[in-house]
């Protein structure tokens, strides 16, 4: 009951923001929202950039690649420089290279995987001047590739795709800045802390425990990271920790912002290419997918966890509840933790490595299928269009037509960078995964033995390969080994995704758009969602059965129980 | 045409850093302190902050879950679900609570996700009536009635689940039953 109408409440607010947000951010990139002209004006001069004049796809590659390498740099020096530096009230020493170097592309990359904690680590101005600041940076910068790529479906026989500084600084001014910076004051009415002042020591009159308890600009980082589906924590447990996620009502809000833009992208891109029903087609796929693993995973951790019934607490009625925490119980947290990894988010209020074997299951399903449901902050929706061309090629060769996709004939050119952006993920994570589980320092990390200790593994990657961030958080992987193995990840994650995917948009702007006729596959009926849930699922499921078998499932049979 | 595009990217890199990195947290900082400055600055009041579990040992208080509470490691203990040790700590949980008299809950004995988990379930609460009831000379009635009076329910009725917050718990405790009793603290 409580669960549903959780459910109910979310996706009505999430309408609302299909609906609204999803005109809007149409009407930002489409240049016509104006409220911070003249900000934005001072930012252009600034940059030397005329915001009407557009880019082909390499230039747009270019100034992206060109923004990330610079914004990985200044990442990289303040955490390496945050000793000598302000805002460091508990006197912590730089970073560490490696570590330094691994979280940097892990900010940019819009991963935020973190090999330390927070709290005993960062100084506030590297959370505040360098991560905080990749959260705004990274999203502006995946949705600017979704906007880029809706553009060329969208075009007639043009050259460009868009300006990447305009979109990403539009996006960053017009929605991210915004959103969040109202988010943060409701995070700290809620319990958030939000100060410069240093760890509070305190003694407890009535038992006279004492604590030195942490706190830093804790609620701007948070409303920001759930928004732009970053995930990172300021503190080491990220969204169970009470400073950062208080109370269930800022679990629900966290949620909500996760899943706000990624939801009405859909409705931009209907917009964008002129008809409601595409953008209508592609979410109800999202949805499918995204109230399947929900409802899979949070059955599973309703039904307890084994090693508490071995210990002789045999009816657990609130379900397993090893790393989750009392105030939010086991429904909250599941959708927590689903909502993050069906997105790029990977922040997680409860801890995935205590999970039941199949709610684990579910957490890696989101990502092993792409994070397509809905998927990270533009990156959901770049990644879900390569598998709709994907998906009408298929349907093409089974009628035997030349496909189209919104009017555009679907070429070979076309497929082969859809594919190469749809097979770069699964290529890097279960290679890595297949180096470290043959090194003796891949071997050295999991917590947890057996399968799960290789699933530990196996979610490291899959995490990092998808710009996930979050973790079977028993794996010690502040190792040389796992922090430039999972740069590597990220970075092709990342990037080996985006190349491809500005060079189908630059690709398909250049056609002209096909008249539908009798015989046009219709890509905004359900026989399309059908046909797209099935690649997705076929294409993931084939790829990452046989890992998955090493892992959650060889786990789950191992209890002597299929589901659940 | 890099050339170009890297300067813009240095350009573009500064003005996050100011407007995003600085002037934004800053800014936040401030309203913050102004409206609530109470939360901003943790919670916290003479016994410590009402958001961060504190452990409370001895019968003569309600106990929260068994978190290591140190705040300055947060976590949880990443045992899956088949692991040994999990049970073997789940197990030193339950006998612990036996030699107390209470029947623990799911989660008395077990660890949360944040490792500094401040509240308990309701029912955690009631289980632990008994031991304090002894060791106060307090009836099982007036401790009854003193946790219902501190339970939590849902917020907004729908949210999350109903808890009782252990330091809010031990200082109504503390009201009712007066002074600290010898032996109380370790």
């Amino acid at each position: 009951m409580q669960a549903a109408i959780t459910i109910i409440v979310l996706v009505a607010v999430l309408a609302v923001a299909w609906r609204f947000l999803g005109d809007y951010l149409a009407a930002v990139y489409g240049g016509r929202v104006r409220w911070l002209a003249p900000v934005e004006r001072l930012v252009f001069r600034a940059l030397g950039v005329d915001p009407t004049a557009e880019q082909d796809w390499k230039t747009y590659a270019v100034s992206l690649l060109s923004f990330s390498l610079v914004a990985i740099f200044f990442t990289y020096g303040i955490e390496r420089l945050q000793g000598f530096l302000p805002l460091n009230p508990q006197h912590l020493p730089g970073v560490t290279p490696a570590l330094a170097f691994n979280t940097a592309i892990s900010f940019v990359t819009n991963t935020n995987w973190q090999n330390y904690a927070g709290e005993t680590t960062m100084s506030y101005l590297t959370q505040m001047a360098a991560l905080t600041v990749q959260m705004f940076a990274s999203a502006a910068v995946g949705v600017a590739v979704a906007i880029a790529l809706v553009r060329g479906l969208a075009a007639r026989k043009r050259e460009t795709i868009g300006n990447f500084w305009v979109d990403v600084v539009r996006g960053t001014l017009y929605v991210l800045l915004p959103v969040a910076a109202i988010a943060t004051v409701v995070f700290v009415a809620q319990g958030a802390v939000q100060t410069l002042a240093g760890p509070a020591h305190i003694t407890d009159a009535l038992n006279r425990v004492t604590q030195t308890i942490p706190r830093g600009p804790v609620a701007s980082q948070e409303s920001i990271k759930q928004f732009g589906t970053n995930g990172g924590g300021f503190f080491n447990a990220n969204g169970a920790h009470p400073f950062e996620n208080p109370t269930a009502v800022t679990n629900l809000l966290s949620i909500i912002l996760i899943l706000a833009i990624p939801v009405a992208l859909t409705r931009t891109f209907g917009k964008m290419v002129g008809s409601m029903r595409q953008g209508v087609a592609i979410l109800a796929v999202m949805t499918v997918i995204f109230a399947g693993t929900l409802a899979f995973t949070a059955i599973s951790e309703s039904q307890g966890n084994t090693a508490v019934h071995r210990a002789g607490i045999t009816a657990q009625a609130s379900g397993n509840l090893v790393g989750k925490e009392t105030r939010f119980g086991t429904f909250d947290s599941a959708l927590y933790d689903v909502t993050s990894t069906q997105t790029s988010t990977g922040s997680v209020n409860s801890a995935a490595d205590s999970y039941t074997p199949l709610g684990g299951l579910g957490m890696l399903s989101g990502m092993m299928l792409g994070e397509v449901s809905p998927g990270g902050v533009g990156s959901g929706l770049y990644t879900i269009l390569l598998f709709a061309i994907l998906a009408v090629f298929i349907g093409g060769l089974m009628v035997g037509r030349t496909p189209e996709y919104l009017g555009k004939k679907i070429q070979a050119k076309e497929v082969q960078l859809a594919t190469i952006g749809i097979l770069v993920m699964p290529i890097t994570v279960l290679v890595l995964t297949a180096i470290a589980v043959e090194t003796a320092a891949g071997r050295a990390a999991p917590l947890n033995a057996g399968p799960h200790g290789f699933t530990e593994i196996l979610y490291a990657f899959t995490s990092q390969g998808n710009n996930n961030g979050s973790a079977f958080a028993g794996l010690s992987s502040n190792t040389d080994f796992y922090n430039i193995a999972g740069s590597i990840a990220m970075l092709l994650g990342r990037f080996g995704v985006i190349l491809p995917t500005l060079a189908l948009a630059g690709s398909l702007a250049a056609k002209t758009p096909v008249p539908e006729g009798e015989g046009t596959f219709r890509t905004d009926s359900p026989i399309f969602g059908v046909l797209l849930t099935g690649v997705l699922l076929i294409v993931g499921g084939l790829t990452f059965f046989p890992a998955l078998a090493l892992g959650p499932i060889a786990e789950q049979l191992a209890a002597g129980r299929i589901w659940p | 045409m890099v050339l170009r595009q890297l300067r813009r990217g240095v350009v573009l890199a500064l003005l996050f850093l100011v407007v995003c990195g600085l002037a934004y947290p800053l800014a936040e900082t401030a309203v913050a302190q102004g409206l609530f400055g109470y939360q901003a600055n943790g919670s916290i009041g003479a016994d410590g902050s009402v958001l961060i579990g504190q452990t409370f040992s001895g019968s003569a208080f309600f106990h929260t879950r068994p978190d290591p509470n140190n705040p300055m490691a947060s976590g949880g203990s990443n045992l899956g679900p088949r692991s040994a040790k999990l049970v073997a700590q789940v197990k030193s949980q339950i006998a612990y609570w036996n030699r107390h008299g209470v029947k623990p809950t799911n989660d008395l004995v077990t660890t949360s996700g944040s490792g500094l988990d401040p509240d308990i379930s309701p029912a955690a609460a009631y289980a632990q009536v008994p031991m304090v009831a002894r060791a106060r000379g307090l009836s099982i009635r007036s401790l009854d009635k003193l946790v219902a009076s501190q339970i939590h329910q849902r917020q907004l009725g729908f949210l999350g689940s109903p808890y009782v917050n252990v330091l809010q718990l031990n200082q109504a405790l503390s009201r009712i039953a007066g002074a600290r009793p010898a032996g109380a603290t370790s």
